[in-house]
């Protein structure tokens, strides 16, 4: 039987070859992101004091839309041609799956960022990534979003709704993560206290933790059928 | 000792209030090769999807040779090969990328040599590195065709796999057939061509309204008033 990682790494090495291919994920998302930051940008006054302190909000938004746009589209190469049941069919953990489509997401998600991040930075006069744990809070954010949006793009995949039906099911889950990636963004946008960026940390990361490890016993049972 | 490889035990499928199998009982045996024929709707796929595990009975039992499915697992995915009425296959990948994918999460050893063979066989070998979208009805299917075999199953299903083939696709489908059975391959396909069912088939099934209405081997069947027969059961004399 393969293993568990090697499973894992085809199903990525897959989603990746495909998206390489297409380019239809990464290039909706970068527009739809590169639209908002500069569309805001225009809203708000330049050199204002209220640029720095809605930035980060108009930062995670710009991802955090774009990338709704990047899942839904990356789950349907796989119903389409019944890709999806295929793969089920194979004598492979579900959860390898699952990571699989998630390692693949989350590579589009931090592309995204390497394209976002400069051209954010050159609009609002601010360097997000001032102090390196910036980057860690990247990092957890991209992660969160990337683990519930693949599950929840694997259950409304399926809904002829899936449109409307994602968004729906993901971000009220991901309040307590946008809510804590604007917050702590904020903070080294505004130079403030590193200090107070911990609590958020801790709170992305417990998040994280507690959702992989759901997602672990429960993928499964939702791809029973 | 019985020589049945699938048994399925009072099978029920239950969509909502809708029964779309009731209470099947069937033996495929090793090497069998079981063709199913019925009215759209009789629930043929229906019953493929439970042996593939693609869905889950409401109600009964599915055993491999004595073991239940639920115990079994990864060791019965192993031993299946699917083809179903979807290709199954990445469109913006070639044929040969996505044999290969499929191969790795089968953990098929030598998989490039084993999926040269496979496409020189459906004659694709030449096309191979061109993308699943730019293929034919014909192609596509032959892709699919031995996308299930890459692993080299031992138990294949078939769900209406002559669907939209020309001749000449077609007649590779039935000469590959022929190899896997006489491979000793368990095969159970679903399909409304009564010829090619006929030809290959050692038992034949006929569902009316999720039951079995018909279950005879080809040996007791007489060839030539079979489409009689079929008509009369599956016409409707409720």
């Amino acid at each position: 039987m393969i293993s568990y990682f090697k499973a894992v790494y085809a199903i990525l090495k897959k989603d990746l070859m495909v998206e390489f291919r297409t380019k239809e994920s990464i290039n909706s998302m970068a527009v739809f992101g590169l639209l908002t930051v500069t569309v805001f940008s225009f809203i708000l006054e330049p050199s204002s004091d209220s640029k720095i302190e809605v930035a980060g909000g108009i930062f995670w938004i710009a991802i955090i839309f774009s990338g709704l746009l990047g899942l839904g589209k990356s789950m349907l190469n796989e119903v389409n041609g019944g890709n999806f049941e295929a793969i089920l069919l194979a004598p492979i953990d579900a959860t390898a799956i699952f990571f699989g489509k998630f390692l693949a997401n989350m590579a589009s998600m931090i592309l995204l960022e390497i394209i976002i991040l400069p051209i954010f930075s050159v609009f609002y006069s601010i360097n997000i990534l001032s102090h390196p744990l910036m980057l860690l809070i990247i990092f957890l954010t991209t992660y969160a979003f990337s683990l519930l949006g693949t599950l929840f793009s694997v259950i409304s995949v399926k809904s002829r709704s899936r449109e409307a039906m994602l968004p729906l099911l993901l971000l009220p889950i991901l309040i307590p993560v946008i809510l804590a990636a604007i917050l702590s963004t904020n903070i080294f946008v505004a130079g403030g206290d590193i200090a107070g960026s911990y609590n958020w940390i801790k709170i992305l990361s417990v998040f994280n933790i507690i959702f992989t490890s759901v997602i672990f016993v429960i993928f499964p049972s939702i791809v029973e059928e | 000792m019985s020589n049945s490889l699938i048994d399925i035990v009072n099978i029920t499928k239950q969509y909502g209030h809708i029964k779309a199998l009731h209470n099947i009982t069937l033996s495929i045996n090793k090497s069998d090769f079981v063709t199913i024929f019925g009215a759209n709707g009789a629930g043929k796929s229906t019953l493929l999807k439970l042996i593939s595990l693609q869905s889950r009975q409401t109600s009964g039992e599915i055993n491999l040779s004595g073991v239940p499915y639920k115990k079994l697992g990864n060791a019965f995915k192993k031993r299946l090969g699917v083809i179903s009425h979807q290709p199954f296959l990445y469109e913006n990948l070639s044929a040969y990328e996505n044999l290969l994918f499929y191969a790795s999460l089968y953990n098929v050893k030598s998989p490039k040599k084993v999926v040269d063979d496979l496409l020189k066989r459906v004659d694709l070998f030449k096309r191979k590195d061109d993308l699943i979208r730019t293929y034919s009805r014909g192609m596509l299917q032959r892709a699919s065709i031995i996308r299930s075999l890459v692993h080299n199953p031992d138990i294949i299903l078939l769900d209406e796999p002559y669907t939209g083939l020309d001749t000449v696709a077609s007649k590779v489908l039935t000469s590959l057939l022929k190899d896997q059975l006489s491979d000793n391959k368990t095969i159970v396909m679903v399909t409304h061509d009564i010829q090619v069912g006929l030809e290959l088939s050692s038992k034949i099934v006929i569902m009316k309204k999720g039951k079995v209405a018909f279950n005879e081997n080809i040996t007791d069947i007489d060839k030539s008033n079979f489409e009689n027969i079929y008509i009369a059961q599956v016409t409707d004399k409720d």
